[in-house]
């Protein structure tokens, strides 16, 4: 197991250089003057272009520029936003709200979605089951800004079940709608893969013979088909907290959190470049991060993966 | 050994007044698919005696394995008991509600399956899936499951059982996630043990052990067993009472010894021609040009009557190697965690020769190399060291026009008959294929080759539009086999080819590559595990073992007088080896 | 019957009429041949689901190809203030937007670029994918590792993420521009998922006996390999094209795909929110026609993966 892990930071690292690296090259080495590019239409003061330059060492070699940008992140300094803040004060402000309504979401689509599966599962072909499918497919065919439009709309303006906008700290009960917003999309892949992972493992020789054992239909679904139906569902939670990072942008915007997809909305809308890009290499890392958690959790629930040297 | 089954059979009459422990009435069983309503199981009558062993044999698909499943209601989703009783100690278990059958799953019927590398959970350990098997039948709890889990492995055969609880079934071979699977079975003292297959996949030898220990396990508890198997040999040696099912249909059943003596139905005489055994003699061509008779399976087995003298012709002929293996080792570099590579001798200086039109069986179990000594033979890996020659030429070197030319004349045929043709190609394409690579003919000759040699192998010509996935596993082992044909080449290597078919159909393939050798002078490399098969078909054999040769000799010196222990040991785990079958 | 002893009472032997011991292996001529795509596209055409969706594309890709079929209002004139938010009316069916545009005709002008981008994208990423994927999963070695490695980093940037930075330094802001961008991000999910396929199909028996026949590398990666391995690359390119689509309609909606001039589902969306509460039919029509076009894509993703899918092949 600790092998298992020393061996997965170790992969980490090409892994980590390569995407900031990447990042960094799109938008400082296409041709054109990238200051320029980073505003857009609007140019800004003269003395923020000056500090952009030197905070992104533009007159440096571009490989020198790149090493001086990772050694900055490395010693936290993750550069200023577009008015000269420091994008670390807005992180250690932001990401605590951005954190909660993930941690809504995920807990919302992981456990729900997880259940309706098992269910879909079990009953294949069945009205509920039916039901689940078609409902899976237009949660993932209306985009999460639509649904947040639309929820916003009749949930907080008509009936004023929950307020339009997250109020300033963004209190729990103000992240719920959105948080359900987020987690829609989602919601609906983790009811299709469960329920195609169920209904697969439910025909498995093992759950045959743990039935054969005269084990009860109860105890046979929970710890011989659900156990083994969640390796795949992992695997995808890796995948989606980066599906959740670009819906967070979308939805803190709509429902105005001033988190860090909040921010990077704002960002966009307003073309700071720097702030965008500053974020989204942060937001990379956490991705990263998140996805060598996730592959911690697979081994730990599939034992193969454990013991393989 | 034949006097055992004597006595058993006699005793079978003193029992036949005690009521019946398991009795099936008339079960008719049936699988709802998109093609409507498939009966599997048709009108079977069964009675098994308590402390009695009885076997169910049949092939695939004739409803043998659907049966045990019934007993306790293990059928796949689409499957249904649509009529007839199925009486246990008196009570019909298809009446049962599903509570009151899961108390008679485990605790009253025991079960044990056929494939042991996927029965046990993955992601549970050896100790947690046999522990709760023995808490959910009121065995034990709590500390005193936890002994009795190790009591239960450790009467399994898993000697160090304390140490292993906490293991994966993935760091388990074959054979011993098949007694953990046993273990389970009885782990409640049940009265009946249905195992559906218990040791097909495993090697003959451990096979042989594993069943010994069964047999004394059941004996000593007093269970009942109620075997499933394919392998008439097995079924004669182990169970006392015999049940022939042919299509969902039982077409004989009887006192073991007795059917194997004297079996009625034409199909269990085809059963029991076609079994191979020890008392097996090679099989002659008798192929008349003119007939396809030689496809009967009649022709097959012990056709003493027949004997032509082609080994006499082939005696007299003279013996040019056409292919030698000299002191060939294979090397292979394993990697470990970390940086460590571990070297794994996999073929290990091994020399062997082919004379000309004669095959030359190479015979060995699990990881004895000898399907990597079918690759280094057919140029798919290369030698570490030694050579290999084929007529007088050493392979080794072989580039570009040569080795084209080499395949040419060295063509396979491999074991599974559902994975080595490609599903996405026709059979006419598949057959064409060597003809292609090889730029040989137009496109008419190749199609006239094509009916020529589906002709060859006895299938019709409009099978050539057809796809690999609508055609039964010999059918494809004989399309497998016009392929390598189809270039006419001096030598097939058969790694495996025949051991995933049935009886009957194994049969019919062994004849016809033995005829294809008379007609068109063609040498084999015969590669099997199974000892009795080689019989039918060797001229002579090599004995592998952990990758080197440990026995070589002709073939009735092998089978008559083996020198080696490990050969007398492999003979000795054939089941039913010794048996006279009744022709 | 060869046999003149009598059995015993014990020894039952059944009825010979009941089971006729039918010829060992014959080969059954009365079933038509059947190739696994005859098959696929038998199973496909018995699902309602396939026709639906199979006809909602075509409806939408010809809407896309000849949208003045559809529409005779030209979308880009006539947009008059004074019908700001205007109530439907004769020839103008969904009513108006906040500028006074028609909405129908918006909506019927708006497919182009939403499916250019998703048909593009997914052919980029296809054809890329599918050839990186086969020939790294084929050839192995050193090429595998690299192009694995390459894979993991672009990998590391989840698609939309990766197309908001590049989107927002790029200048040139076209259908063909924001397809590429998101095909930069999403390749690696194809080549992956080729690779796999390829190197699972590359140990297959039947490969080993074409190497064994004398059939050349390259053939048999191009005759065996590849068709036995682009099921689920079919598949992914099928779903995946309605989530490139709903990518589009995102960084549209964020500004930063394409520009307003550009006539898209993203964008009116973007625009409708503002008078939301006042007029929320001006929002919906163009998200209807956005997410039944994604859902098309999708159900007919979802019945071709049913349709090729050995294991739902096998229980039928």
């Amino acid at each position: 197991m600790l092998w298992y892990i020393g061996r997965r930071l170790l992969q980490l690292i090409p892994v980590f250089f390569g995407a900031t690296f990447l990042i960094y090259f799109m938008v400082f080495s296409l041709p054109g003057d990238p200051i320029a590019a980073l505003f857009g239409d609007r140019p800004p003061a003269p003395g923020v272009i000056e500090a952009i330059r030197e905070q992104y060492n533009l007159d440096e070699p571009f490989i020198v520029q790149y090493f001086l940008y990772i050694g900055g992140i490395l010693t936290g300094d993750f550069g200023t936003t577009y008015s000269g803040r420091p994008v670390w004060d807005l992180l250690v402000q932001a990401f605590p709200i951005t954190f909660r309504l993930a941690m809504l979401a995920l807990a919302f689509e992981a456990i729900a979605g997880i259940l309706v599966g098992l269910i879909a599962g079990l009953r294949k072909g069945r009205l509920f089951d039916a039901s689940a499918l078609v409902v899976s497919l237009l949660l993932i065919s209306v985009p999460t800004f639509v649904l947040g439009f639309v929820l916003q709309y009749f949930l907080a303006v008509e009936f004023s079940l929950f307020r339009t906008t997250a109020g300033p700290g963004a209190p729990i009960q103000d992240l719920v709608l959105p948080a359900l917003v987020l987690a829609s999309v989602s919601f609906a892949y983790i009811v299709r893969l469960t329920r195609a992972s169920v209904a697969d493992n439910i025909g498995a020789d093992f759950v045959r013979t743990a039935t054969a054992k005269g084990l009860p239909r109860r105890r046979v679904v929970t710890v011989h088909v659900l156990r083994n139906s969640l390796i795949p569902v992992v695997t995808f939670l890796g995948v989606d907290v980066g599906n959740l990072m670009v819906g967070a942008i979308v939805t803190e915007g709509i429902f105005n959190i001033n988190g860090v997809g909040g921010t990077v909305y704002q960002a966009v809308i307003r073309g700071e470049g720097p702030t965008v890009v500053s974020f989204v290499a942060v937001m990379v890392i956490v991705y990263m991060l998140a996805n060598l958690l996730v592959d911690l959790l697979y081994a730990l629930l599939d034992p193969r993966i454990r013991y393989a040297k | 050994m034949s006097q055992e089954y004597t006595l058993s059979s006699t005793a079978t009459a003193d029992t036949s007044a005690s009521a019946p422990l398991l009795q099936i009435r008339n079960l008719e069983v049936g699988f709802k698919t998109q093609r409507g309503f498939v009966p599997a199981v048709r009108g079977v009558d069964l009675t098994l005696h308590a402390g009695k062993t009885l076997a169910i044999v049949g092939e695939s698909g004739s409803g043998k394995s659907t049966t045990a499943q019934a007993i306790i209601n293990l059928l796949p989703g689409a499957g249904q008991v649509t009529g007839g009783q199925i009486l246990f100690e008196g009570k019909d278990l298809t009446k049962l509600s599903s509570s009151a059958m899961q108390n008679v799953r485990g605790r009253e019927i025991g079960y044990v399956p056929q494939d042991p590398m996927s029965n046990l959970n993955p992601v549970w350990n050896i100790g947690f899936q046999v522990e709760e098997a023995i808490k959910a039948n009121g065995v034990a709890q709590g500390r005193a499951a936890r002994t009795r889990t190790i009591e239960v492995l450790k009467e399994a055969g898993l000697r160090d059982a304390e140490d292993r609880l906490k293991q994966y079934p993935h760091q388990f071979s074959g054979g011993m996630r098949q007694r953990v699977l046993i273990g389970i079975g009885l782990s409640s003292r049940p009265k009946l043990l249905i195992a559906d297959e218990p040791t097909s996949a495993l090697d003959v030898t451990v096979q042989r052990t594993i069943l010994d220990h069964l047999e004394t396990l059941t004996r000593d508890f007093g269970t009942s067993v109620l075997f499933i198997t394919h392998d008439l040999g097995l079924a004669v040696e182990r169970a006392e009472q015999l049940v022939v099912m042919y299509k969902g249909r039982v077409v004989e059943a009887g006192p073991s010894a007795e059917i194997l003596a004297n079996p009625m139905h034409p199909y269990t005489q085809k059963l029991v021609a076609a079994a191979p055994s020890l008392a097996s003699r090679r099989i002659q061509s008798a192929r008349r040009p003119e007939t396809t008779d030689h496809l009967d399976i009649s022709s097959v087995g012990a056709a003493d009557d027949r004997l032509i003298a082609r080994a006499d012709a082939r005696e007299s002929g003279t013996h040019q190697d056409l292919i030698r293996v000299s002191n060939v080792s294979k090397v292979y570099n394993i990697r470990k965690g970390g940086f460590k590579t571990d070297q794994l001798k996999a073929v290990d200086d091994v020399s062997f020769a082919i004379p000309k039109g004669t095959t030359m069986a190479l015979v060995g179990e699990s990881g004895s190399g000898k399907s990597t000594v079918a690759k280094l033979v057919l140029q798919l890996e290369s030698v570490t060291s030694g050579s290999i020659t084929f007529d007088d030429r050493d392979v080794a070197g072989l580039r570009g026009k040569e080795l084209l030319n080499f395949r040419r004349r060295v063509q396979p045929v491999f074991q599974d008959p559902y994975g080595s043709l490609d599903p996405m190609y026709s059979v006419g394409n598949t057959i064409a294929e060597p003809l292609v690579a090889h730029g040989v003919g137009d496109r008419p000759s190749r199609q006239a080759r094509v009916r020529e040699l589906l002709d060859q192998v006895a299938l019709p010509a409009s099978t050539v539009n057809r796809y690999p996935n609508e055609l039964s596993g010999g059918q494809r082992q004989r399309i497998a086999i016009a392929r390598a044909l189809a270039l006419k080449p001096d030598v097939i290597v058969l790694d495996e080819a025949v051991s995933a078919l049935d009886v009957l159909v194994q049969g019919q393939i062994l004849n016809l590559i033995t005829d294809l050798q008379a007609e068109l002078g063609l040498t084999y490399l015969f590669i099997t595990h199974d000892l009795a098969v080689v019989r039918l078909v060797a001229d002579s054999v090599c004995v592998m073992q952990k990758g080197r040769i440990v026995e070589s000799a002709s073939t009735d010196d092998v089978f008559d007088n083996p020198r080696q222990a490990y050969t007398q040991k492999l003979l000795e785990a054939i089941p039913g080896a010794h048996f006279q079958f009744g022709r | 019957m060869p046999s003149n002893t009598v059995p015993s009472a014990g020894h039952y032997v059944a009825d010979l009429d009941e089971t006729p011991v039918a010829a060992v292996d014959q080969v059954d001529e009365t079933q038509k041949a059947r190739s696994t795509w005859s098959d696929a596209w038998d199973s496909m055409r018995k699902r309602p689901m396939f026709w639906i969706s199979a006809v909602l594309i075509l409806v939408i890709v010809a809407v896309a190809a000849f949208p003045g079929l559809f529409s005779h209002t030209d979308p880009a004139r006539g947009c008059l203030l004074p019908n700001s938010n205007g109530a439907p009316e004769a020839g103008h069916i969904f009513g108006f937007t906040r500028q006074g545009c028609d909405v129908f005709a918006r909506v019927v002008y708006g497919a182009q670029a939403s499916l250019t981008v998703g048909l593009l994208a997914t052919a980029i990423v296809t054809v890329v994918g599918l050839v990186i994927g086969a020939l790294a999963g084929y050839y192995g070695g050193l090429l595998d590792s690299i192009v694995s490695r390459i894979g993991d980093i672009f990998f590391a940037i989840p698609t939309v993420l990766g197309a908001i930075v590049l989107m927002s330094v790029l200048p040139v802001r076209e259908p063909w521009t924001v397809a590429l961008v998101l095909a930069v991000f999403a390749w690696p999910q194809v080549a992956r998922i080729t690779r796999g396929a390829v190197l699972s199909a590359r140990n297959a028996d039947y490969v080993t006996a074409s190497v064994a026949l004398g059939v050349s590398r390259f053939r048999i990666l191009v005759r065996h390999v590849v068709p036995n391995a682009i099921t689920p690359v079919i598949v992914v390119a099928t779903t995946s094209l309605g989530t490139f689509i709903v990518a589009e309609a995102t960084l549209s909606f964020l500004g930063i795909g394409l520009p307003p001039s550009i006539m898209s589902w993203g964008n009116d969306i973007g625009q409708a929110r503002v008078s939301v509460a006042t007029a929320p039919m001006v929002l919906f029509y163009p998200a209807a026609a956005l997410s039944l076009t994604v859902l098309s894509f999708l159900m007919l993703g979802d019945v071709v993966r049913d349709a090729l899918d050995p294991k739902a092949r096998a229980r039928r």
